[in-house]
């Protein structure tokens, strides 16, 4: 144990550190101005780390599946906009840096509130509660317009002129520099907060709901706890959102991102701390990465997501902490080979599969916007009948030899467990 | 009066359009204890199956078609991908089904493309069935009537008067007894799987030009089914039933109500004259806020009776 500590504050340190000079590594000496694209999604993955992991306060932690998380982050949102406003015409004297917070006890208010209706059952009738709430949630911003604006959404203008450090957060810099100071604030304190008796009684009522009852706990009351101050972190994630974009619609509050939580929060991997953070940027990257690429990003992200249930229910965090005991071992090597030889056809697969997904989509999609497949720069036609076939025969060929290939790896994998674990029961 | 009438009518049509895609996402629920987020999808594949199997061969095989197509997805879903989920417990279960939606969204809007379809109601049934206080009955509303009625009846014999409907009964409120006196409860998941798809595609032939075949067809009519099913009640088709027409009902009724609670409070002298959130809300014309009342009915059954209106265990 004592070994690991300081190699995870290293991780964490060198994660800050990577967030910190980004923007500087695209950062244009030319034109002396920062990449607008590459602020705007390092801005995105931090709102979303946030929200990522303030949702596995609940799913990883406390074992609650809540479909109404984008919910808390919305009305934070929907409420630092009004905040902004006030500070705005000299009518709420806060600070800029300060502003979140509020957001953060708007969020924590309506989870008050849900988290007292939803909290009083368990298991499938508290996902459907979350998600009869998410949708009243929804439809009420779509029609009610003055908290909320209906369609158009409310908005503001950030420059406040209050601020602690005499920023103005005119520039988008300045505003990832604030996002970041939060993410890694709100980082910490939900990192304390796994450490605390009420984390550690979260973690027992997700386990063993009847026996944390038998102990005297009084388990809806630490579900409830834990549902109203991840709201509070949504909030604070809303808040950053309402500030970056100075525009908040239902969008903010919509199923959608709900959905994506869970996605970042299972995707990361939801039993390790660290684990949604990861999601978050990866999902990000995805969906800003790729969708400039490709209209289908949707799929990919739904293969991705069902072959990590299917196939790594522990998610990518989880996939890493199996080969701990191997690497502890010092076996690690004898996984590169192995790992190779899966890598190769289960690259060709992938290869067939975005075949076979981007001539579909160009067939229909791409020919509506009038865009045309360009592959190396040559301009494919999704109507010939070679590029189909190409495809068709990668993904089987590719599909039916990375099965053999992955038979193999699986023995090895098993050799390799097999030598470890005696070590393990030692330790 | 008439008023009255007519939404009545309607509310049956679409009460019956519910009960034929919340009957089998029951029948899912209550056996197998996974919530299919995918049937909403399965509905919308029904729609654009029936689409293009009407085109090519008519909208009648179409009717029969589309959903043995859906069936068999339903049944290839189950085999090959939820009974191998199932061993990581019910969290994964759910959530396979919830990545299903995102796949299947995408896939139809990359088949199909983004626009609405042009599915029309046939021209033989496209004529007024009867006029009723000046408005006119179309006859395809009647024919949706008549085809979910013959469901029900299907379904009913299926269940009661079959082997196979007894085990699924069996199964459905006592699914470790069933597997233990020997039946093979996996086989009856596929079979209850893939019916329940087929019926979410017959959902779709029918409701598919009825309503609007589009790509959020499937987001539009998901947590509505999902109201009824909880509403209704774990284990219970009848409550289903009920459910089903009620929520039908209520959202036909909703539109046409254009009171708000000021309206109500008028007789009593009490005006609000400023304009904030309270008096927005308290203004709100009971059409406006249609769409809310079956989530609020959702949220208060569950907070005050967790087994829905006729359900046999608690979800």
């Amino acid at each position: 144990m004592s070994g690991r500590r300081p190699t995870q504050s290293v991780i964490w340190i060198a994660a800050l550190l990577a967030a910190m000079s980004m923007p500087w590594l695209f950062y244009n000496y030319h034109t002396g101005r920062h990449s607008g694209f590459v602020l705007s999604m390092l801005s995105q993955m931090g709102m979303m780390s946030i929200l990522a992991l303030s949702y596995n306060m609940l799913l990883g932690q406390a074992g609650l599946f809540s479909f109404c998380h984008a919910t808390f982050f919305g009305i934070g949102g929907y409420a630092t906009i009004h905040f902004l406003n006030m500070a705005g015409s000299g009518g709420l004297p806060a600070p800029m840096e300060l502003i979140p917070v509020l957001s953060g006890f708007s969020g924590l208010g309506l989870a008050v509130v849900f988290g007292y209706m939803a909290t009083k059952q368990r298991a499938t009738a508290f996902a459907m509660i979350t998600l009869g709430i998410g949708e009243l949630m929804t439809t009420a911003a779509l029609s009610f317009h003055h908290f909320f604006g209906g369609e158009g959404g409310v908005n503001a203008n950030r420059m406040i002129g209050h601020s602690l450090f005499g920023l103005k957060y005119a520039s988008a810099i300045q505003v990832y520099y604030l996002i970041l100071a939060w993410v890694v604030l709100a980082t910490a304190a939900m990192f304390f907060l796994t450490q605390t008796p009420l984390g550690r009684m979260a973690n027992a009522t997700r386990d063993n709901f009847e026996r944390a009852q038998f102990m005297g706990y009084d388990p809806r009351m630490v579900r409830f706890l834990q549902f109203a101050l991840s709201g509070f972190f949504a909030g604070i994630g809303g808040g950053l959102y309402a500030i970056t974009y100075e525009i908040v619609t239902f969008d903010a509050l919509a199923a959608p991102l709900s959905a994506n939580a869970l996605l970042m929060a299972y995707i990361g991997g939801s039993a390790v701390f660290g684990g949604p953070l990861l999601g978050a940027v990866l999902i990000t990257l995805l969906q800003s990465g790729v969708s400039l690429l490709s209209n289908s990003w949707l799929v990919y992200v739904g293969v991705l997501f069902i072959t990590m249930v299917m196939f790594a229910p522990n998610g990518i965090m989880g996939l890493v902490q199996a080969h701990r005991p191997v690497a502890r071992a010092g076996l690690l090597g004898q996984l590169a080979l192995p790992y190779l030889r899966v890598m190769l056809p289960g690259l060709l697969m992938v290869l067939g599969f975005v075949g076979l997904v981007e001539l579909t989509s160009f067939l229909t999609i791409g020919a509506a916007q009038g865009k045309t497949l360009v592959l190396f720069g040559n301009s494919i036609d999704v109507h010939a009948l070679s590029p189909w076939i190409i495809s068709m025969v990668l993904l089987l060929g590719g599909g039916s030899w990375f099965r053999v290939e992955a038979r193999a790896f699986h023995l090895v994998w098993e050799r390799l467990m097999g030598e470890v674990a005696p070590a393990r029961a030692l330790a | 009066m008439e008023i009255v009438l007519v939404s009545l009518l309607n509310g049956l049509v679409y009460g019956m359009l519910l009960f034929m895609l919340a009957s089998g996402l029951t029948l899912i629920f209550s056996m197998m204890g996974v919530l299919n987020f995918a049937h909403a999808s399965i509905y919308m594949i029904g729609a654009y199956l029936a689409f293009t199997v009407s085109r090519l061969i008519g909208f009648f095989p179409a009717l029969i078609v589309a959903p043995i197509l859906c069936g068999l997805l339903g049944a290839a879903i189950e085999v090959w991908g939820l009974r191998r989920v199932h061993s990581n417990g019910h969290v994964a279960e759910l959530l396979f089904t919830f990545g299903l939606v995102f796949i299947i969204q995408r896939s139809v809007q990359m088949i199909w493309g983004m626009l609405p379809m042009a599915y029309r109601v046939p021209p033989s049934l496209d004529f007024s069935l009867f006029t009723f206080y000046g408005e006119h009955f179309p006859a395809y509303r009647g024919f949706m009537l008549l085809v979910s009625a013959g469901m029900l009846l299907a379904l009913w014999l299926l269940l009661k008067k079959t082997r196979v409907g007894m085990v699924i009964r069996a199964a459905l409120t006592h699914p470790q007894m069933a597997s233990a006196l020997g039946h093979n409860v996996p086989v009856v998941f596929t079979i209850v799987f893939a019916g329940g798809c087929m019926l979410a595609g017959l959902a779709g032939v029918i409701g598919g030009n009825y309503q609007t075949t589009e790509p959020g067809m499937a987001d539009a009519m998901g947590p509505i089914v999902f109201v009824v099913v909880v509403f209704g009640g774990l284990g219970s088709l009848l409550g289903c039933f009920i459910a089903s027409i009620l929520m039908g009902m209520i959202e036909t009724f909703a539109v046409v109500i254009n009171t708000s609670m000021l309206d109500l409070l008028k007789p009593l002298g009490i005006t609000l004259a400023d304009s904030n959130l309270f008096t927005e809300i308290m203004a709100m014309p009971v059409a406006r806020i249609g769409a809310l009342l079956p989530f609020v009915m959702m949220i208060v059954i569950l907070l005050f009776r967790p087994r829905g209106l006729l359900g046999t265990r608690d979800t």
